[in-house]
């Protein structure tokens, strides 16, 4: 296009300043401005708001070839002049009518101070057009660039970005490490140094181009080449690196990181459970939380030392009968739902998750679960005279918990019944017309998933020493297929990706917990336009990804198979394609 | 001996007869074909051989034991498999794995045994693996194991779906149009694959078909149908001139003609 496309780099531009100007007026940039990421320098809300503009920019100046340089920039301060102007509105909004916060609540003071960089409505409006336009042209400048250059650049700015923003993770796990000298040196009160974001920066980039100018996948290719024997013992040491590095994770992390962890970890266990329901055999279940409470209610009524414990036996004991329950549930869910597929079965799974949720408040049941007293003094599980009782102990159970899910679906996912539950979720009708035993592998789906949430709701129960009904809602279910979605869907280690960005990261920062399901909901969106495979997608997923199966070349067999087929086309085939009678 | 017998059989959808009183035969290692205009009733046929739908009147035996009323997968264990008239491959997954689905009604792993890893259930998935192997060879596939069934091309697709459809071994195959929407060369391919499975698997072959000069070609017997009814029987050359035939197919105007 020889053009500037105004109308285009306006709609983008507005687009994006609007977007800013929402997350400003729901409080968003405020709450995230709380957290440095650069000490005095650089906070998360203006990250929020700045990357506004920098997309703006980037999307807008997408039409331009290269080679149009002044276009793209120019394209690119369009855009960002314009993501700036709807947050500019909302400053001046604010000026002419104080009252404003009557109706925009969370329009404060404090956010207009953000938003003006403290220099007043005149001045700090002028400086925020300027930085925003500018950061337009930063985005459509990553067109102009090479990608050789711009590439280590982004890769640096993010990964600095990154780090800033877990600064005070790193902080809690580096200052019992290094001690507080070295930690003061490197981090200011809660974001990195200035100096410390420039060198890492630095280094990042500097590593990366480095990296890629000599030609990473090069250097590779011709190590495997070289010795299949030194590549399959690299791939050896790479497991058992990552075997021990797990194992000892928790001693580095500390107490708090560790809770998190475990969090995370239970989320991953019901994960790897709903990514066989849904992921493997395409069955949508909405209801998977109740499988988690059924577990977690099973644990704590035969193992409580309260008035509603019903026996007296261990931990141990109980998990296994905890397992049995959630999957005699499972069957017991299944049964009914056999014949629905796709919406209908997701509306009969969520009914059956509140079902479960709402038993557990009631009154009939409450002389034998507590009702929304709950379940307290929940035992522990034990080892000879040792009990669980720190993160840093339940993660081990956690891990094994995990680790046998894992194993049991990447087993299951090569062998028959993994196939019987893809071509199931492919086309039911061919799959019994294969000779698939619907009812069977159905059930067997629903069983083992409910299996696994029955042993993590089991562990949570533990864990906690009490459980509530609320703990037990149609959120979790939400969590749970939000994860493996964002993860990749049927992949085992999208699960872990898709578990530590959607539980672990919220857990970890505190001022997301506000906008979770404003974030779920942008990054779902985001996702399926952008990544609809997932973060790490399962290995068919890639390879279609890839794009394998180009070359549609007829194989030498086939000439030997066909030797007329040679020959032009003869005259009796055409008379016979003609005689082909109300062809579909 | 048949292998399909097809005796007084009817089906209906409310008030319409897709299929009207219809006996058929097909003999062991021959191949039949079904002709007929579009909602002639072929594909209904099939679908009632294949246990989809169940038949309101008469009997099907199946190498001389009545099918009727039993599951699609319990008449496939029975060694009847099937194609589709547009398609139907399992898309999200590879080629090899389309065919390993296929074979499934010949395999007896549980899945204990394959969470376990037993002797068993490794050695009988490295047999399957490597009959698929043979079949896709076969199908003239080979080396696109890996490929997902939705990014082959058309013509690989058909094929594929025949391989699928022979890895559970069946003593008959029903193919549904097998050469829809190919071209001339194609389809003359197709029709030599089909002889070939025939001979080399020497398996009954029972096809729907449109195009006349495939059905000519290759099948022994052909039976026309028209709305639900057989009006014609025999082999290729008395079919196409029998009048009826010509008139169900081009009209009255065309049968005078003749």
């Amino acid at each position: 296009m020889s053009r500037i496309d105004l109308r285009n780099a306006a709609k983008i531009g507005l687009m994006a300043g609007v977007a800013a100007a929402s997350v400003s007026a729901i409080g968003m940039v405020q709450t995230f401005d709380e957290r440095d990421l650069i000490t005095n320098v650089l906070t998360l809300g203006q990250v929020l708001l700045f990357a506004a503009s920098v997309l703006a920019g980037y999307q807008a100046a997408q039409q331009h070839t290269a080679a149009e340089r002044g276009r793209t920039l120019l394209t690119g301060l369009i855009a960002g002049f314009l993501a700036a102007l709807p947050v500019l509105g909302l400053v001046l909004l604010t000026a002419l009518f104080p009252n404003i916060r009557t109706k925009l609540v969370n329009v404060s003071a404090t956010l207009i101070q953000i938003l003006t960089f403290g220099l007043g409505p005149s001045l700090g409006s002028l400086l925020l057009a300027a930085v925003m336009t500018l950061l337009g042209v930063g985005g459509s400048l990553i067109h102009v660039i090479p990608s050789r250059i711009s590439r280590p650049i982004i890769i640096g700015l993010v990964s600095t970005l990154v780090l800033g923003l877990l600064s005070e993770v790193l902080l809690g796990v580096l200052r019992p490490l290094v001690g507080s000298q070295v930690t003061g040196l490197l981090f200011g009160t809660k974001g990195l140094r200035l100096v410390t974001a420039a060198v890492v920066f630095l280094l990042i980039t500097s590593g990366y181009w480095w990296w890629s100018a000599r030609g990473e996948e090069d250097m590779q290719l011709r190590l495997q080449a070289q010795n299949p024997e030194r590549a399959q013992r690299m791939r050896t040491m790479r497991v058992v690196v990552g075997i021990v590095l797990l194992l000892i994770l928790p001693f580095i992390l500390g107490t708090y990181l560790t809770e998190v962890l475990d969090i995370v970890g239970l989320f991953i266990l019901m994960g790897l459970g709903l990514n066989i329901v849904v992921g493997y055999a395409g069955l949508l279940d909405l209801g998977y939380v109740a499988f988690f409470a059924i577990g977690a209610y099973v644990m704590g009524i035969l193992t409580s030392q309260s008035a509603l414990g019903l026996t007296d036996i261990s931990f141990w004991m109980a998990l296994p009968i905890a397992v049995i329950v959630s999957v005699v549930a499972g069957l017991v869910l299944g049964t009914p739902v056999l014949r629905m597929r796709g919406d209908y079965l997701a509306i009969v799974t969520l009914g059956f998750g509140e079902i479960i949720r709402v038993l557990a408040t009631s009154d009939l049941l409450k002389p034998y679960i507590g009702g929304a007293q709950g379940i307290l003094q929940i035992r522990k599980p034990q080892i000879g005279s040792f009990q669980l009782v720190q993160p840093e102990e339940f993660y081990f159970l956690i891990l094994a918990g995990c680790a046998l899910a894992a194993f049991v679906s990447w087993r299951l996912s090569d062998a028959r019944l993994g196939r019987q539950w893809m071509a199931m979720r492919e086309d039911e009708d061919v799959a019994e017309a294969m000779g698939i035993h619907l009812v069977k592998t159905k059930l067997l789906a629903f069983a083992i998933g409910a299996g696994f949430s029955g042993l993590a709701g089991a562990i949570f129960a533990s864990r906690l020493s009490s459980i509530f009904p609320h703990s037990f809602n149609l959120l979790i279910s939400i969590n749970v297929l939000s994860l493996i979605i964002v993860g990749g869907i049927g992949s085992l280690p999208g699960v872990v990706v898709g578990a530590l960005v959607l539980v672990g990261l919220p857990e970890l920062l505190r001022e997301f917990a506000e906008y979770r399901l404003l974030m779920y909901g942008a990054l779902l969106i985001v996702m399926m336009i952008r990544k609809p495979a997932g973060l790490w997608p399962s290995a068919v997923q890639q390879r279609e990804l890839e794009g394998v199966g180009e070359e549609t070349d007829t194989f030498p067999s086939e000439r030997a198979l066909h030797p007329e087929t040679h020959e032009p086309m003869s005259e009796q085939v055409v008379e016979a394609s003609t005689t082909t009678v109300r062809g579909s | 001996m048949s292998i399909l017998d097809a005796r007084n059989v009817t089906k209906r959808f409310g008030g319409l007869v897709a299929v009207n009183d219809f006996s058929f035969h097909v003999p062991e290692r021959s191949i039949v074909s079904i002709i007929g205009p579009n909602g002639a009733g072929k594909t209904t046929f099939f679908n009632c051989v294949t246990g989809f739908y169940e038949i309101d009147e008469g009997e099907i035996l199946f190498d001389g034991m009545s099918i009727s009323g039993k599951s699609p997968d319990q008449i496939t264990q029975l060694g009847i498999s099937r194609t589709y008239q547009n398609i139907r491959l399992f898309a999200q997954m590879s080629a090899i794995e389309n065919i390993l689905v296929g074979m499934d009604p010949r395999l007896t792993s549980h899945w204990v045994g394959a969470v376990f890893g037993t002797q068993h259930t490794r050695m009988e998935e490295q047999q399957a693996l490597h009959d698929s192997t043979e079949l896709l060879r076969f199908v003239r596939l080979r080396g696109k194991g890996d490929h997902l069934a939705s990014s082959l091309p058309y013509g690989d697709q058909r094929r594929l779906e025949i391989a699928r459809a022979l890895a559970s071994k069946p003593k008959l195959l029903l193919l549904d149009e097998p050469t829809a929407g190919m071209n001339p060369r194609e389809t003359a391919q197709t029709t030599d694959f089909i002889k070939l499975l025939r001979d080399e698997l020497g398996i009954a072959i029972l096809l729907i078909e449109h195009d006349m000069r495939v059905v000519m070609n290759i099948s022994e017997r052909v039976t026309v149908l028209d709305y639900g009814q057989m009006i014609a029987e025999g082999t290729p050359e008395e079919v196409q001139n029998n009048p009826e035939v010509i008139e169900a197919y081009l009209g009255r105007g065309a049968a005078a003609h003749v």
